[in-house]
């Protein structure tokens, strides 16, 4: 470098500042917006370091890889059912009627190069999603998160949540083949089967009788565009209650109602959800690589008269094939009207009354306990055996239907009649959700009797004296054992870059003991 | 704590040996952008998707793993604290919006009751009006469209090519899908929507004698045939499964199970309903036809219907 270069680049740099280019944008926009005092405490937002706040961060990332390889799918898709005669690549299907909509996604997995890997990943994170989402709230159910000052982020978190549900169903229709074509028309009954008002939300939503042309089109419109955006809306307000509410955390040394205690946003933070980022995404694209998903091209185009036989549904719609399934064939009839109960009661009023119960449960808690204080610490499930109970009785429940949805696999693979596997799931329906509930509630009481519990435990070993006499020691503690939790400290203003000294670079970090002291 | 210093505790770095992770990590992210070299050539040379999207996969799994690891090990670790402050404000400045709220409503509102009574009307009038083409507009009142099928008195029953039944078109235990005559484009094999959804009925030859389902249909089954409309009664999937030995037809949807012979009473499941029977008989031209339209509603139960 020449002198003059040298120099010029010296001026620059004074010209500038001390925080060079860096300084000048944030002054510059600092002019305009007044960014730089909230943007420090935005910076220095702490996010705790607990394995299970990264749960939400799963359906965030997941939520991210859905808009991106949408977006890319969009691109190809035709939303419509008009038949045609296809011709394409794949052979099997040649000079068959089949729909627009068929014909495109089969394109999409054949003819449009990563065509295939783009959509198996949509539908994985699609699954990743729902079941991301459900994990989150079961998270924040038995820690208590969702209590006073959460209640209302609990309820946008619900909203979100049967959205997705719809998102999924909604989009798992679009591709017009058999097995979603059937799901579809199960859909159509259930919206028929409400009382008064079924036959005129069917009319309207299909322009008509099952199928028409114009379902798709509008699928269509509601999957690209509008839940995307309600979604995309409830997220924002979701995590800007976050940011205004600040995190919740468990109970530990130096941890308290009125702070939070972690990992700053800038750098570390960043650093860490930014590469879960990569990683959830890496792991929607394994999976659409080597885990095959929906593959419509087997199944063939949406013709209503025609049936597959063994499939379910995408899991988060199982446990209300399930309870269709088991539900008693209860049809009232009279006064010129039907009410068809076997399918209004398990397909509209159980999940409606599911996802209530979920909605009001902070209020209903709050009446039943009395308790309407502030809560930024979190509970362990064992300290609140009745929440937890309930939530896993809740939980017992939704799995039992789950399983039901396969009674006819089942019978199969176990060799016994169908009505025996019916039989069971009846019983079971009712029986398996009380006993995990009081066994779960059982436990709690138990688990908050043990000494110790949650703490690392100390081998025991068992010696033998020449006499054949036995006795126990404790073993020596590991060197971790004593975690010596560092109090923590204010986010510092500035990192101070010390001068550097005999070469080394960086400094090990140490504390006084030499011994790297490790925090929860 | 106004400035830190590397060598505070907080600010280091978790990795007990920071050059070594730094090395590791280092590695791992350069094997990452290898995978993404990878999954670039076998994008550009078309490779199977499995190849693109294993690369694809590997390459992101590594940048997020290196990263991570990255901020996990060689990042101040803390524990940092914030402070959480109240979000709620003082008694005086409550009572103060409250104050704006209800003085305000008292002088500006209350007294022009008549102004506010007239625009909530406009509003709730505005709401009605604007919600009949949200709504209404999107399709027409269902009026008997559940009710009919594209079945009536004469019309010739095909197959899904549109070819005609005759007397022995089917075996005694054979069965297959049939369809109005009109519904089925024998040229093109084309099946209308409306043909397929809600005509749709299932021919069984259930025997070489006429029998009868129930009483006063003893002539509804010529020479052993029997037709059933082939959506279930449950939730309208067709009933496609045929168990000869047990004469049942089965829904795969939801098992429920109907027997032919007797009226196509659900023998299991959660179908509510008989399928209903169809009428048949021959033509001229010795053609099985529908010698009337079902006597009731096809598919799934809903509000309106009568029987």
């Amino acid at each position: 470098m020449s002198d003059t270069a040298a120099k010029t680049k010296r001026n620059t740099r004074a010209a500038l500042g001390p925080y060079g280019h860096v300084g000048k944008i944030v002054g510059e926009l600092d002019d305009r917006l007044g960014v730089a005092k909230g943007g420090r405490v935005f910076l220095d937002k702490i996010f705790p370091d607990h394995w299970s706040f990264m749960l939400g961060e799963i359906a965030l990332y997941s939520f991210v890889v859905l808009i991106a390889t949408g977006v890319f799918l969009s691109l190809f898709f035709v939303p419509s059912t008009q038949q045609v005669i296809y011709h394409g690549s794949y052979k099997p299907l040649d000079g068959q009627w089949v729909s627009e909509a068929y014909k495109s996604t089969v394109g999409i997995s054949f003819d449009v190069r990563g065509g295939l890997l783009i959509r198996q990943m949509h539908h994985w994170a699609a699954d990743i999603f729902t079941g991301s989402i459900v994990v989150h709230m079961a998270r924040i159910f038995f820690t208590g998160a969702f209590r006073k000052p959460r209640e209302l982020n609990w309820i946008i978190g619900l909203t979100m949540l049967i959205l997705a549900i719809f998102e999924g169903f909604i989009g798992y229709s679009l591709p017009d083949d058999l097995i979603s074509g059937t799901g579809l028309r199960i859909g159509y009954s259930i919206a028929e089967s409400i009382p008064l008002v079924g036959s005129y939300v069917v009319s309207f939503l299909w322009g008509g009788t099952f199928p028409g042309d114009i379902i798709i089109p509008r699928f269509f419109i509601i999957h690209v565009l509008i839940i995307p955006l309600v979604l995309i809306g409830l997220l924002s307000a979701h995590l800007g209650l976050l940011v205004r509410q600040k995190h919740t955390q468990f109970k530990a040394e130096g941890r308290t109602e009125n702070n939070v205690v972690g990992s700053p946003l800038f750098p570390t933070f960043m650093a860490k959800t930014t590469g879960f980022l990569f990683m959830v995404t890496a792991a929607t694209a394994l999976l659409g690589a080597f885990a095959q998903i929906n593959p419509i091209w087997q199944f063939g185009s949406y013709d209503a008269s025609k049936i597959s036989y063994a499939v379910q549904p995408d899991w988060y719609m199982g446990w209300l094939d399930g309870a269709l399934r088991i539900m008693p064939s209860w049809e009232l009839t009279g006064l010129g009207h039907t009410v068809p109960l076997e399918v209004f009661l398990p397909a509209v009023v159980f999940p409606g009354l599911i996802f209530t119960l979920c909605g009001i449960w902070p209020m209903l808690e709050r009446r039943v306990t009395g308790d309407n204080e502030m809560h930024n610490l979190l509970d362990r499930p064992r300290d609140r055996p009745k929440r937890t109970a309930a939530g896993v009785a809740v939980f017992a429940l939704l799995f039992t239907l789950f399983a039901a949805s396969s009674t006819d696999v089942l019978a199969n693979f176990f060799h016994v009649s169908l009505n025996q596997v019916l039989w069971f799931f009846r019983v079971a329906v009712i029986v398996v959700p009380i006993i995990s509930g009081l066994v779960a509630y059982q436990l709690c009481r138990e688990m908050q009797g043990v000494h110790g519990i949650g703490q690392r435990k100390r081998a025991v070993i068992v010696r033998r004296s020449v006499e054949g006499e036995y006795s126990t020691v404790p073993a020596e503690p590991r060197a971790d054992d004593q975690h010596a939790e560092l109090d923590p400290e204010p986010v510092p203003v500035r990192i101070d870059i010390e001068p550097l000294s005999n070469g080394s670079t960086r400094e090990p970090a140490s504390s006084p003991t030499g011994v790297r002291q490790v925090s929860r | 704590m106004p400035i830190a210093a590397l060598s505070d505790p907080h600010m280091g770095d978790a990795a007990k040996n920071p050059d070594r992770s730094e090395k590791i990590i280092a590695v791992i992210l350069f094997v990452g952008v290898v995978c993404f070299g990878v999954a670039g050539a076998a994008y550009w040379q078309n490779w199977s998707p499995w190849t693109f999207g294993g690369a694809l996969g590997a390459g992101l799994f590594l940048l997020g793993f290196g990263l991570t690891a990255w901020g996990k090990y060689l990042m101040p670790q803390g524990p940092f604290v914030e402070e959480r402050h109240t979000l709620a404000s003082t008694p005086e400045e409550r009572d103060v919006m409250s104050a704006a709220l209800v003085e305000r409503s008292a002088v500006v509102v209350k007294r022009r009751r008549m102004l506010g009574g007239l625009f909530a009307a406009g509003a709730g009038i505005f709401a009605i009006v604007a919600a009949f083409p949200l709504i209404r507009s999107l399709g027409p009142l269902p009026g008997d469209s559940l009710e009919v099928t594209g079945w009536r008195k004469g019309t010739v029953l095909v197959d899904s090519s549109g070819r005609p039944i005759r007397k022995n078109t089917l075996v005694v235990g054979g069965i297959m899908t049939v369809y109005p005559q009109h519904t089925v484009n024998p040229q093109t094999g084309f099946i209308t929507a409306d043909g397929q959804a809600i005509d749709q009925t299932v021919l069984i030859r259930v025997s070489d004698q006429p029998f009868t389902t129930e009483p006063g249909r003893e002539d509804w089954t010529p020479d052993g045939y029997v037709a059933y409309s082939k959506l279930c009664t449950h939730l309208g999937c067709p009933v496609g499964l045929y168990e000869q030995e047990l004469e049942l037809l089965v829904c795969p949807c939801h098992q429920s199970m109907f027997n032919v012979r007797n009226g196509a009473v659900p023998q299991f499941g959660p179908a509510p309903r008989p399928l209903p029977q169809m009428h048949l008989g021959y033509n001229d031209a010795g053609y099985l036809i529908a010698m009337a339209p079902y006597d009731q509603a096809v598919g799934p139960g809903f509000w309106e219907r009568t029987t």
